[in-house]
């Protein structure tokens, strides 16, 4: 196997690598655009608007506008760049990783008092553990 | 000459800013964590560094994908502080060392470790949220700063190997500096975390414990851990240990270790800090 798809074999993961750079490259640029407040505030009035001012695909505007932050990394979308996102929106890191797990924000949070999730049967889906 | 006098290792998770700034430090969930780096705010008071030789990734704030630098070294005068998305941090500015930074960039180029050579940028929560952690909120930062900024986002981030060779060679670069100063080297980022898919919330405390204690007495070994079991073993981001790495061959072979920290959660994180000595 080589290192890529070892990378497939980790459970619930994307390594963001330079090919999903190029995949997502104008998504990502979209999203740094959202550091400065009036493009925030641009955004915030017409979301499409906005969105079809990139050259994005249009999977990767439902993503956005869907707020689906896992749909929008298998589009190469990175976290640290879609966190403008969510930072526009006023949301916490752990709000939206909470989003992309399935659980509640209630969930995910009792979770991470708790240690956090578990390193088990989290490490390889082929060899599973 | 210019003195390497320790090492600082510390998580620099956005939340811990965002608890800072908003005054949240005694509350029930942040007090445990700002508890934790009461005996190196003493510590420091008493050391007063001159400068910190601050290794950090930038968070996709003062690059973009347009240029991605896999070593970058700041040579400015001052550094902004970036608005992430929810306006800067209410935190004064940075200010640089240039004539250290420079002698570093040419001494690091001339020992084949080809940096990206940065006049100009805006620093974020990577390089912000450790210095609060340190300093508390003052005025204006007590100290200088050399940042060097590494690519932890994309892969490949450099090797656990080269951060530790490039730290080898920030200690020949600093200890070669005419004037006398005091520069601690600081590694930040960490400790396992995965803050992207259905893993999200992914901690390993076991792997976080182990890596401490070679860090520490074994960093040789520790050097060799490959990207894939970073991933597999820390989550997606927790390979930003390797800039751990960095402070570490700065060091020297041997360090005494003068205080570690862990805590468990700041947000999605496992926050870990250490504060090491050069020698015996």
């Amino acid at each position: 196997m080589n290192e890529h798809e070892e990378f497939d074999d980790i459970p619930g993961t994307t390594v963001f690598t330079t090919q999903r750079s190029r995949q997502g490259f104008h998504l990502n640029q979209f999203c740094m655009s959202l550091m400065k407040a009036e493009n925030r505030e641009r955004f915030k009035a017409d979301e499409r608007v906005y969105l079809d001012e990139w050259p994005m695909t249009e999977a990767q505007k439902l993503a956005v506008l869907a707020r689906d932050y896992n749909a929008a990394i298998g589009e190469g979308g990175n976290i640290y760049f879609l966190a403008k996102i969510f930072a526009t929106d006023g949301k916490s890191f752990q709000e939206a990783a909470a989003s992309m797990t399935g659980m509640t924000t209630d969930e995910y949070a009792a979770m991470m008092l708790a240690g956090g999730r578990s390193p088990e049967g989290q490490r390889s889906i082929r060899d599973g553990y | 000459m210019a003195r390497i006098t320790a090492g600082v290792a510390t998580s620099h998770v956005p939340a811990i800013g965002a608890a800072l700034d908003l005054g949240k430090f005694d509350s029930d969930y942040w007090k445990p964590l700002f508890d934790g780096y009461d005996w190196s705010k003493q510590w420091i008071a008493n050391e007063k560094p001159d400068v910190i030789f601050l290794v950090y990734n930038d968070h996709a704030s003062a690059f973009s994908l347009a240029v991605l630098p896999t070593f970058a070294i700041g040579c400015a005068e001052r550094y902004d502080i970036a608005d992430e998305g929810f306006g800067p941090r209410p935190v004064p500015e940075v200010i640089g060392h240039p004539d250290l930074a420079c002698h570093i960039a040419e001494s690091l180029i001339l020992d084949e470790f080809d940096m990206t050579i940065i006049n100009e940028m805006t620093v974020d929560h990577g390089l912000t949220v450790p210095l609060s952690l340190m300093y508390g909120q003052p005025d204006a930062w007590p100290v200088k700063v050399v940042p060097l900024a590494v690519n932890v986002v994309e892969y490949p981030q450099p090797t656990g190997n080269r951060c530790f060779e490039l730290g080898k060679a920030i200690r020949r670069a600093i200890r070669s500096y005419p004037e006398d100063l005091n520069v601690q080297v600081w590694g930040t980022g960490g400790m396992s975390h995965q803050l992207q898919g259905p893993r999200a919330g992914f901690i390993n405390s076991a792997f976080d414990h182990q890596f401490f204690d070679q860090l520490v007495n074994d960093p040789d070994t520790l050097k060799k851990v490959p990207h894939l079991e970073y991933l597999r073993e820390s989550g997606s981001e927790g390979i930003e240990m390797i800039m751990w790495l960095i402070m570490r061959g700065a060091l020297g072979k041997k360090v005494k270790e003068l205080y570690r920290f862990y805590h468990v959660p700041a947000s999605n994180t496992a926050v870990g800090h250490l504060v090491l000595k050069p020698g015996k």
